[in-house]
């Protein structure tokens, strides 16, 4: 008998042992959507130690160009909306950057795909405009654009958005860690700033 | 014959992983609740993550429902495991991971130490994962010459202080800044001796120690929060990076997962996104969750392996009342309310799973006779059922492994005699007069005998009245 | 309205003056309390330890005891806990479904004090007069099995002359928990001494609760300590009056020298 039939073998065995088969349906009365609040995104994020930006679509590049030092290096996934960064930095877009010149960058800006309000999250699926998981990983700093028509209010409506066989990350706030006497401080091994612009 | 046999439940095997306390419960609860420091640390720990907890699960309107659709979501998990998991392997497989399933510890531990050495790698770098502990994976790979390297900034604690992890969530809760400076001093080759005790600065300082690791070491292992599956997606949830880090850098991925940690689909991962970090960290999302379905071509490990471990866990679920321990999703809710966890800290327990959920689920891992002090580790008052986010009845379970623990003889006949009497009115009344002569013990200032001098020790005991009730009733 | 007394084995024994101010607090406010002889102990010690099959004749002797009664009342949240949730549930794990239904049924009639006097009796000012500062402790099977909520503090706070002040840390168990006591006695000492210290923070003279296993407990460790802070169970509180009526005799501790 291989191990595989072994587990399943045993794990029948133990149902066969009596109660109920079937466990009942699950109730789902609990909130699937909510009021779509930018201010609570905004203040949620910054409530986790991420710093917001509310502009209009024009002025993503000044931003950028206001949170990174001239001369910066950035590196950027293939498929990024070219007039997002500004001129003052050096930009590296991803045609197969090794791990190496990637850590070596002083930021990376992506955009996303969903954003949750109510938590203060934004989730990235690799997307042309998000790049591979290591581009928004090793950099230090990470400047994330958010559309507004992609904010959520609840968990349920990000879940319902998201396609599962991407490769997904949710990131609320900078790395973090509460290791040290329970007490929450930011940055360990992901990035130790997260900007976040949203989309007016 | 064999057949049947074969596939009959079975317990976690002993002498491997980390199940089994070397003594029980009282002894070394003893020896912890004499440490000043970790009894400062506790205390300060416990309280400030209750707090922080309730607050963010004061703010979600509908958490009692999330709490219900949670629980009824693991119920029909168990209730169809052996189906979830071959849709699981189906869905994994056909997105271009390999699945392997391990009866017990030691058959993971060989799957896991082979896979590595596969790669030519002789070391691995592990995101925090509480059943590779209950498995005792770090020291079979260390057996075979490969070295596992915990990213996780408590487990790291753990690891440099060669010391054992006391929490779920945070192992090293044990130690305060200043006890984690110190190792850090020690242990790390070439920290600056002028670092200061902040967390910021102890934090900054893993992240230069483990950097290097990350990016020059092509295997990694991982435990997995849950695995959908009709999609086959992975989910790990993290806070530090250190996890994105393992599971994005290497070639090869090797994730560990108990067989209970399947949901069925992409949907139940919306109720416990939000049960998890708001019943374990006490924020409202955790800083990373990263989900990944078997291999993506271009981003990511491009081989990818998922070990489903049974380890005892057959045995438990053959248990109709005890199978809910396997709802259980690792948040440490219950440990952070429980009044002995507070005071005793996690290494009491011996095994990895501590405080309220440890003291159900590691003695029906084991089999109940190999922990039987485990469920009496308890004063029943019921605080890890109320914070538990899957609504786990632990109290019920603790006195139903009561009911299966082997139970010292003296006192089986103490209490068959005393349901005896209590039975019989008359019988009874005797016995009440008979309480009187707790006077003498009280008098004589030498308290009572053992083992019930457990009591006197600390308490005095109350003046039997002259009369009881019923005997004022019989007289009114 | 006609009342049994479910008086439990540790009251009857060894606290006799919060069953019997039960009596006299419910017989004051008018109804009439009956005593039924035949009744012993609930088995929840059994149960708890461990010993369900020799709970089972206990149990089975409780409900065949208290079956003809309408309503039940027992000064304890424990005990009355243990009737709620633990007599069907061993009965049914013993295959007696018919003992499982009816004690259900009993379950259904039997109420813990404080339970009875707010929700059945409709009354929180019971005319009690207890001069004292008193700071209340709710017992974890109370809080957490009974539900039992603000209750016995709309109680304590309706009494006359009473200073009632707010407990820290309340809601934690002050390590009781039955056997536990004895088998965890090093661990129950420390959370008794946590509770201790919270107690005696409040400054106040006399800790109430409802349930007279955890005041023995408490007060044993108090008594110890020679702090001087006396317990006294809800019952003899409520049962207090300015006309003379007394709290009972304070139940002593066999000090130790």
């Amino acid at each position: 008998m291989n191990s595989r039939d072994l587990v399943l073998g045993r794990l029948r065995a133990a149902l066969a042992g009596g109660g109920p088969a079937a466990a009942g349906e699950v109730p789902r009365d609990y909130r699937h959507t909510g009021t779509l609040d930018l201010d609570q995104l905004v203040q949620r994020l910054t409530d986790y130690r991420a710093q917001v930006h509310r502009v209009a679509g024009h002025a993503v590049a000044d931003t950028i160009a206001a949170i990174l030092p001239a001369g910066a290096t950035v590196v950027v996934p293939p498929g990024l909306p070219p007039d997002w960064l500004p001129t003052t930095v050096t930009v590296r877009p991803d045609d197969g950057l090794d791990n190496g010149q990637i850590a070596a960058a002083d930021a990376v800006v992506t955009a996303a795909t969903v954003a949750v309000a109510e938590t203060g999250t934004v989730v990235l699926d690799g997307s042309p405009d998000q790049g591979r998981r290591v581009l928004s990983l090793l950099p230090d700093l990470h400047v994330c654009v958010v559309r507004a028509d992609q904010v959520v209010a609840t968990v349920p409506e990000a879940l319902a958005r998201l396609v599962p066989h991407r490769p997904l990350t949710w990131i609320s706030g900078p790395s973090a860690t509460s290791d040290i006497e329970l007490n929450r401080v930011e940055g360990v091994h992901g990035p130790r700033t997260l900007h976040v612009i949203v989309l007016a | 014959m064999t057949r049947t046999f074969l596939g009959m439940p079975a317990t976690a095997p002993p002498g491997v992983g980390q199940l089994r306390g070397t003594e029980p419960f009282p002894s070394a609860a003893r020896r912890s609740l004499a440490d000043p420091q970790l009894r400062r640390n506790l205390g300060h720990a416990t309280t400030t993550i209750r707090a922080k907890s309730a607050g963010v699960i004061a703010e979600v309107p509908d958490w009692e429902r999330l709490r219900e659709a949670g629980r009824a979501i693991k119920a029909d998990v168990l209730a169809r495991l052996p189906e979830l998991l071959e849709q699981l392997e189906a869905r994994v497989s056909a997105a271009g991971g390999v699945v392997h399933w391990a009866a017990d510890a030691n058959e993971a531990n060989r799957i896991v130490t082979d896979l590595v050495r596969a790669t030519g790698s002789d070391r691995v770098i592990k995101v925090k994962s509480m059943v590779t502990q209950e498995i005792g994976l770090n020291e079979a790979l260390a057996e075979a010459g490969i070295e596992p390297v915990e990213t996780d900034l408590a487990e790291l604690i753990v690891q440099l202080g060669d010391d054992r992890p006391s929490h779920i969530l945070v192992p090293a809760i044990h130690r305060n800044r200043a006890e984690i400076r110190e190792i850090f001093l020690r242990a790390m080759p070439g920290v600056d001796p002028a670092l200061t005790d902040e967390p910021a600065a102890l934090a900054a300082v893993a992240r230069g120690y483990l950097r290097q690791t990350f990016l020059t070491t092509r295997v990694a292992v991982s435990g997995a929060n849950f695995a959908v599956a009709e999609t086959g997606t992975l989910a790990v949830v993290e806070s530090e990076g250190n996890g994105r880090m393992c599971l994005t850098l290497p070639d090869t991925l090797i994730t560990v997962m108990g067989v209970e940690k399947v949901v069925p689909t992409w949907r139940d991962l919306e109720v416990f996104l939000q049960l998890l970090p708001r019943a374990s960290t006490g924020e409202r999302m955790n800083p990373y969750t990263s989900m990944w379905t078997g291999v993506t071509p271009g981003d990511g490990p491009q081989a990818f392996h998922l070990v489903l471990l049974d380890n005892g866990r057959s045995a438990v679920l053959a248990d109709e009342v005890g199978r809910q321990a396997l709802y259980c999703i690792r948040c440490s809710a219950c440990l952070n309310v429980c009044p002995v966890y507070e005071r005793t800290g996690g290494h009491a327990y011996g095994s990895v799973y501590p405080g309220p959920i440890g003291a159900v689920l590691s003695p029906q891992l084991t089999g109940v006779a190999d922990n039987a002090s485990l469920p009496y580790a308890s004063s029943l008052c019921g605080a890890c059922y109320d914070a538990c986010p899957v609504k786990i009845n632990i109290p019920e379970l603790l006195v139903q492994l009561r009911d299966q623990a082997p139970h010292p003889r003296t006192e089986a006949a103490a209490m068959a005699a005393a349901a005896y009497t209590m039975d019989r009115p008359r019988l009874y009344e005797a016995a009440q007069r008979a309480v009187r002569l707790s006077r003498l013990a009280g008098r004589r200032g030498r308290g009572l005998p053992p083992p019930l001098d457990g009591w006197t020790g600390s308490r005095d005991l109350p003046d039997p009245p002259a009369q009881t009730f019923r005997q004022w009733w019989a007289g009114r | 309205m006609r009342i049994a007394l479910f008086v439990t084995c540790l009251a009857d024994t060894v606290f006799p003056e919060a069953a019997k101010a039960t009596v006299r607090l419910l017989e004051r406010l008018g109804h009439e309390v009956v005593f039924p002889p035949e009744q012993t102990c609930c088995g929840q010690m059994h149960v708890n330890t461990g010993y369900q099959r020799d709970a089972l004749p206990l149990i089975r002797r409780h409900v065949r005891t208290f079956d003809p009664y309408d309503v039940i009342v027992a000064p304890s949240g424990s005990c009355v806990g243990s009737v709620r949730h633990q007599h069907p549930l061993v009965a049914r794990r013993a295959g007696d479904e018919r003992l499982a239904g009816r004690a259900e049924d009993v379950a259904g009639r039997t109420y813990e004090l404080s339970e009875l006097l707010v929700d059945v009796l409709g009354v929180t000012d019971v005319g009690a007069y207890y001069p004292h500062r008193v700071t209340y402790h709710p017992t974890c099977h109370s809080l957490r099995m009974l539900r039992v909520g603000d209750r016995p503090l709309r109680l304590l706070r309706a009494v006359r002359g009473l200073d009632l002040v707010e407990l820290p840390a309340a809601e934690q168990c002050c390590g009781f928990g039955g056997t536990f006591a004895v088998k965890n006695a090093d661990t129950s000492t420390a959370m008794l001494a946590d509770k201790m210290r919270h107690v005696l923070s409040t400054g106040a003279d006399v800790c109430t609760a409802s349930d007279s296993s955890c005041l023995m407990h408490l007060g044993g460790g108090l008594s110890r300590l020679r702090t001087g802070v006396r317990t006294v169970h809800l019952a003899e509180i409520l049962a207090a009056t300015e006309q003379g009526e007394t709290a009972g005799t304070p139940t002593r501790m066999a000090v130790r020298p």
